[in-house]
């Protein structure tokens, strides 16, 4: 299995949804898609956002928050679904990397709502943890603070099945650009 | 006065009854062991199938030991440098020598902040220094945000396992308890709540939502401390933690001094290591890296607690350190035939389990009954040491620390199997006593047309009454020996060595504990190692810059 198919199949496996798009145009049809299906009324986007990501969700009747400046928790809380870029990712674990840059944003909005779209670059995604800790030394340095995020939400807490869905975002959307 | 939270049961952990009185009234719970049968063997299957994914995971395992005992044999060093970092990076750092010392410096943080409630991220040294008590005690209500921790609080309960601390509840125990206990301190459970775990999470999801949104101050523990980037990290799976780190004005995390790494660098390992050992997991959901204040982002004060609280002691050990690698992973637990049964109540300790058994007695000392009976809960399988991703040899800890409970307590209730060894000693000194203990047993055992003793009275019974006795061999190895190789090369050469020969061998108890050093040092898999194929071995010491420079 070469990188990016292991990529999409770990992610899978923690019941994850990815799609693979080429070019702006593509991404903006499958967040727009991912928005409906999960009747997502208001979407909120990190300071540096692409635009060309969401063309068209304005025109579904999705309302569209930017983080700058800062939201409140209360209207954060109360928001369906945000998009976020990523920094790195892992095919070997399915794992996301964000630093927490511009494209990201502040923790807090990829927290609360209880949708999380993450377009990540074919570019970025490398195979081990070792190859992620080296590309990821740099944003240490910068002292970024960083969420490392392998699925959904989830625990195992009650007779050690897996459940989908506690605090944290319980649907994941990877979109693999390029 | 009210209490602002529930009630955990009465008592101290250290007060519990020595491990083999405990363990009865779980034996006899058919529910429980039903339970951690269920859970532990599900996680035993989920561990093993994904370490076997990644072929290089035996040498991961051996750079994960040499990661912390080169921190461990450098730690003055390596927490100089950290707090300097965390101080850089914005965070405030406080050192507590002991759990009573923790406590008085959170709560003077929290009273500071003028709150009365805060949440808290699962953390096994909060655990350890009994700080919701403590919080309790001075009018603050700590809440337990980790799904399991909170079935524990609201069930006032204690944790039974360092990873599912309600692993032994099943869904209709959690059901009960969060419709009863739920509407009493916040959002009720719904009333139509089943014993779906889906809905039991989402239960928990909306109970704790109002509390995270409204908190002021979180407190947290850490799974690694990274030094030369003043980075804490928090491994988990529910976004519990991500909510308790990045919600609240005020951040305190709280952690044990051994918990750090040198760089960045060694992450690579570590979080390789722990999901795999733990969950049984390729990753956990969730990873949350800080380093101090980010501006703009989450908590704008950071402090960092660094606790002793009996670390600095056992480090002193030569033998005893090794178990300071420990990274709380429960792997121990969930392959320890003896945990399986009894779940973790009766080690009268927040770390139950084999790795308890040797870090409780050693973190407070051999003072205690439950303490002198730790390093007794176990077999001596070894099946803990073969699945521990630091490579602590649990068994070897064990029979250590069995010497020294006997050492140090000669004239306490051990004084039975200190005569019996004396006796043994005595008989084994010179080969002559030797020789006609042996013929002596022998004697005996063709006096007694019988393969076993069934019935001995006491204090042979304590022996009897549990297993029979295998009557001594019908001749020595001694006799044997002259018979047929009488005369020969090494003439008379067996000087009795232990094991040999048909002394009655007294409980296989009795040979363990007698020897200084003959059971503690490296197992089979322990050769020396070297870096694995896509692993970059420890390098470097303090003086020459951290670990892991990257092979340059």
């Amino acid at each position: 299995m070469d990188r990016l198919e292991l990529f999409r199949d770990r992610l899978i496996d923690y019941k994850a949804t990815v799609a693979r798009a080429s070019g702006n145009e593509e991404i903006s049809a499958l967040v727009l898609r991912f928005l409906q299906e999960v009747k997502a009324a208001t979407l909120v986007g990190p300071p540096a956002l692409d635009k060309a990501w969401r063309t068209g969700t304005r025109e579904a009747g999705i309302r569209i928050l930017r983080d700058d400046p800062p939201l409140f928790k209360d209207v954060l809380n109360k928001t369906a679904a945000v998009v976020t870029a990523a920094t790195v990712g892992i095919a070997e674990t399915g794992t996301l990397v964000l630093d927490h840059r511009p494209d990201q944003g502040r923790r807090i909005i990829s927290l609360l709502p209880d949708t999380h779209i993450c377009v990540v670059g074919a570019e970025q995604i490398v195979t081990s943890v070792s190859e992620a800790v080296e590309q990821l030394a740099s944003s240490v340095a910068a002292k970024r603070p960083m969420t490392w995020i392998s699925g959904p939400s989830a625990t195992v807490d009650i007779e050690l099945t897996r459940v989908e869905g506690v605090h944290g975002p319980r649907n994941l959307y990877v979109i693999v650009s390029g | 006065m009210n209490r602002l939270t529930p009630a955990p049961p009465p008592g101290r952990l250290i007060d519990a009854p020595p491990f083999s009185k405990g363990v009865k009234p779980h034996l006899a719970n058919e529910q429980l062991r039903a339970n951690l049968q269920l859970a532990t063997s599900t996680i035993r299957a989920k561990r093993a199938r994904v370490t076997a994914e990644l072929p290089y995971w035996e040498e991961l395992r051996s750079v994960g030991q040499e990661i912390k005992d080169h921190t461990l044999q450098h730690l003055p060093y390596y927490l100089a440098l950290f707090e300097t970092r965390l101080k850089e990076n914005g965070a405030q750092v406080h050192w507590a020598a002991d759990a009573e010392e923790a406590c008085a410096i959170i709560t003077q943080i929290v009273q500071a902040k003028g709150v009365n409630e805060v949440v808290k991220v699962k953390s096994m040294v909060t655990q350890e220094i009994e700080l919701n008590e403590a919080l309790e005690a001075e009018g603050i209500a700590c809440w337990e945000t980790d799904l399991a921790e909170l079935i524990v609080q609201l069930g006032h309960d204690r944790p039974s396992n360092i990873l599912v601390p309600a692993i032994h509840r099943n869904r209709d125990e959690i059901r009960e308890i969060f419709l009863r206990e739920m509407k009493l301190y916040g959002k009720p459970a719904p009333e139509d709540l089943d014993n779906e775990p889906k809905n039991l999470a989402a239960a928990a999801r909306e109970h704790l939502r109002d509390k995270f949104l409204r908190a002021e101050v979180a407190i947290s523990g850490a799974n690694f401390c990274v030094a030369d980037s003043g980075t804490l990290v928090i491994v988990e799976s529910e976004g519990n933690g991500r909510m308790c780190l990045t919600l609240p004005k005020t951040l305190i995390s709280i952690t044990g001094i051994e918990k750090l790494v040198p760089s960045f660098r060694d992450l690579e390992v570590m979080l390789q290591l722990l999901p795999r050992s733990a969950t049984g997991e390729r990753m956990n959901p969730y990873t949350s890296m800080w380093s101090g204040v980010t501006p703009g982002d989450g908590p704008q004060e950071v402090h960092v607690v660094l606790l002793d609280n009996g670390r600095g002691r056992v480090l002193e050990d030569p033998v005893g350190r090794e178990v300071l690698r420990c990274i709380r992973c429960a792997a121990c637990m969930h392959q320890c035939p003896i945990y399986e049964r009894v779940g973790g109540h009766p080690y009268g300790s927040v770390y139950p389990g084999p790795i308890g058994s040797v870090l409780t007695p050693q973190l407070r000392g051999l003072n205690s009954k439950i303490d002198q009976s730790l390093p007794y809960a176990s077999t001596l399988c070894g099946a803990c040491a073969e699945v521990c991703p630091v490579k602590i040899p649990i068994p070897d800890l064990l029979v250590y620390l069995r010497h020294r409970v006997v050492e140090e307590h000669k004239r306490g209730q051990r004084g039975m199997e200190q005569s019996l060894m004396r006796g043994a000693a005595w008989g084994m000194k010179k080969g002559k006593r030797f020789g006609r203990v042996g013929k002596l047993a022998g004697l005996a055992s063709r006096a007694l047309p019988l393969d076993y003793v069934r019935w001995l009275p006491w204090p042979g019974s304590l022996w009897t009454k549990a297993r029979n006795l295998k009557m001594p061999a019908k001749r020595s190895f001694r006799y044997w020996w002259k018979q047929n190789r009488g005369g020969g090369p090494g003439k008379g050469s067996v000087r009795g060595g232990p094991g040999i020969g048909s002394v009655g061998r007294s409980p296989d108890k009795g040979l363990v504990g007698g020897s200084d050093k003959g059971f503690v040092g490296g197992g089979p898999d322990e050769g020396p190692v070297s870096g694995g194929p896509d692993i970059g071995p420890v390098s470097g010491g303090p003086d020459n810059g951290p670990v892991g420079g990257g092979g340059a």
